[in-house]
């Protein structure tokens, strides 16, 4: 496992996703209420680009005639099937045992540390004053 | 619950080729995109009175799609226009990337609902120089439907024998929801010259006649109106076989586009039971209803069935016989199969051979 300085925190915006390349895969970064997660892009599915898809919460009903929203901005909708799945955990909605997206342990680090620190594959310039996510893969 | 991710190795992409049966060509930014192919008289009709179908919404389906253009949300190309409307994007997201041997374009126009016939004989016309101009004629890949409005049957007779024989096109696009129910007498007249030209039907879900989507009345949800393409390929089934249909055209070939499969043993069972019981309703139905499905009807396989047991499958095929299914993905609409994951179960490779490829060529005779 090695830590990979992949985007500036500012640019990881709630209801987004970035898409950034870490030893040749693809993976998605979001930001649910502040904390940051990295998902593969790759729907379990079918193999569709999960990451293009939207970020939504979970309609869900108690009882006809009753709606709610569920983990606002916590869900991606993948953008051939419609499947949905949690980006904090990878799981999908219709069979969270067993279907799961590859996930990724996200930081956010201060730009002063990641200067001085053991990263690698830095492709941008890390400037002192501003954060980094940094995901170990 | 059911559980659908592979149970196998994905298909290597640069091995699997395929003849892809169902994809969509679209026109730019609408209906004025045909203006080219338009008549003067029907140009100007479109520009000051606009289309009409068999309800109250012009513009709209019958029902909200769940995506917009009804497309896979990565399928809008970079350089702009609908999903489905440039052909290199096409070539670069699909047929190159995916094996496509041969593609088989599915237009849904508004030509074939048109409440003014002549007006949507016009649009059809139109439709059908637009794929020879824009995608068969600069793909050779690529195979164009005669697009025809049923309910003129005159109008329809015509355009079959305007561009009937050109190469290009290799089958007819026949809506499965027309004014009556497909096997009426009415419609004969298409099917003679269809078989003349050795032209499939192909019956792609869509249309607008009126009628509730389902027997039971109008739905109240598109999961509703999605479903409902299943009960209307049993009632086109039903409708040929019992009208006598394929007595009449032996040779006539009914291709069903996106109706789904697992209801197909079902209504041929039962279908033959009815027969054994009723058949002197319908003494032109000289043969068990089963026999005319058999030998003259095919069936899409998009959007494929994905039961919990994902062997499942290979009963429902074995039931409905390998030779009826032809492989295909629906782009760029959002419920694509895509032909690496779309059987959840290891096929032999003659069983690979002929849903991909062999039954495909068994009914068009127009590839290569």
């Amino acid at each position: 496992m090695a830590k990979h300085v992949v985007a500036a925190a500012a640019e990881v915006i709630p209801g987004d996703v970035k898409i950034v390349t870490v030893n040749g895969r693809e993976i998605g970064l979001f930001n649910v209420g502040g904390a940051y997660f990295a998902l593969l892009n790759r729907c379990p599915h079918a193999g569709a680009s999960l990451c293009h898809g939207q970020v939504m919460g979970l309609a869900m009903s108690d009882d006809p005639g009753t709606y709610r929203i569920d983990r606002p901005g916590g869900m991606i909708r993948c953008p051939w099937h419609g499947w949905e799945f949690d980006i904090r955990t990878g799981q999908s909605w219709v069979d969270p045992e067993k279907i799961r997206v590859p996930r990724f342990a996200v930081a956010r680090e201060a730009g002063g540390d990641i200067v001085q620190g053991p990263y690698l594959a830095e492709t941008f310039p890390v400037m002192v004053e501003d954060d980094y996510l940094v995901v170990e893969m | 619950m059911s559980t659908t991710t592979l149970d196998r190795k994905p298909e290597s992409q640069t091995r699997l080729t395929v003849i892809d049966c169902d994809i969509h060509p679209t026109l730019r930014g609408g209906l004025d995109n045909l203006v080219p192919y338009l008549e003067t008289r029907w140009h100007e009709h479109l520009r000051i009175y606009g289309p009409l179908m068999h309800q109250a919404m012009a513009k709209t389906l019958s029902y909200p799609r769940m995506q917009p253009g009804l497309a896979r949300i990565d399928a809008w190309p970079p350089e702009g226009g609908a999903p489905g409307s440039s052909l290199s994007f096409m070539r670069r997201q699909h047929l190159d990337p995916n094996g496509v041997e041969f593609g088989m374009l599915q237009p849904l126009g508004p030509g074939p609902m048109q409440r003014n016939h002549d007006f949507g004989a016009a649009v059809c016309r139109a439709f059908n120089e637009w794929q020879l101009q824009e995608w068969t004629g600069e793909d050779n890949r690529l195979r164009g439907a005669v697009v025809i409005i049923p309910d003129d049957v005159e109008a329809a007779v015509a355009e079959i024998e305007r561009v009937g024989a050109n190469r290009q096109l290799a089958q007819i696009a026949f809506p499965p929801r027309t004014a009556d129910p497909p096997g009426s007498k009415r419609y004969w007249p298409i099917y003679e010259a269809a078989a003349a030209y050795d032209l499939p039907i192909g019956m792609h879900v869509s249309g607008f006649n009126g009628h509730t989507l389902t027997g039971g009345g109008w739905p109240s949800f598109y999961i509703e109106d999605h479903f409902s393409n299943v009960q209307v390929m049993q009632a086109v089934v039903t409708s040929f076989v019992l009208d006598g249909v394929f007595e009449r055209f032996p040779g006539l070939k009914v291709v069903l586009i996106e109706g789904g499969l697992g209801w197909i043993p079902a209504l041929t069972w039962r279908l033959d039971k009815h027969w054994a019981r009723m058949r002197g309703e319908v003494p032109q139905v000289k043969r068990p209803p089963s026999e005319y499905i058999k030998e003259n009807i095919w069936f899409t396989t998009q959007p494929i069935e994905e039961p919990e047991n994902p062997r499942d499958l290979l009963h429902l095929i074995d039931w409905i016989g390998w030779d009826r299914l032809l492989f295909s993905t629906d782009y760029p609409h959002w419920d694509f199969d895509d032909p690496k994951y779309v059987f959840k179960v290891r096929l032999t490779e003659a069983q690979k051979s002929q849903l991909f490829r062999g039954n495909a060529r068994a009914v068009y005779s127009r590839l290569g």
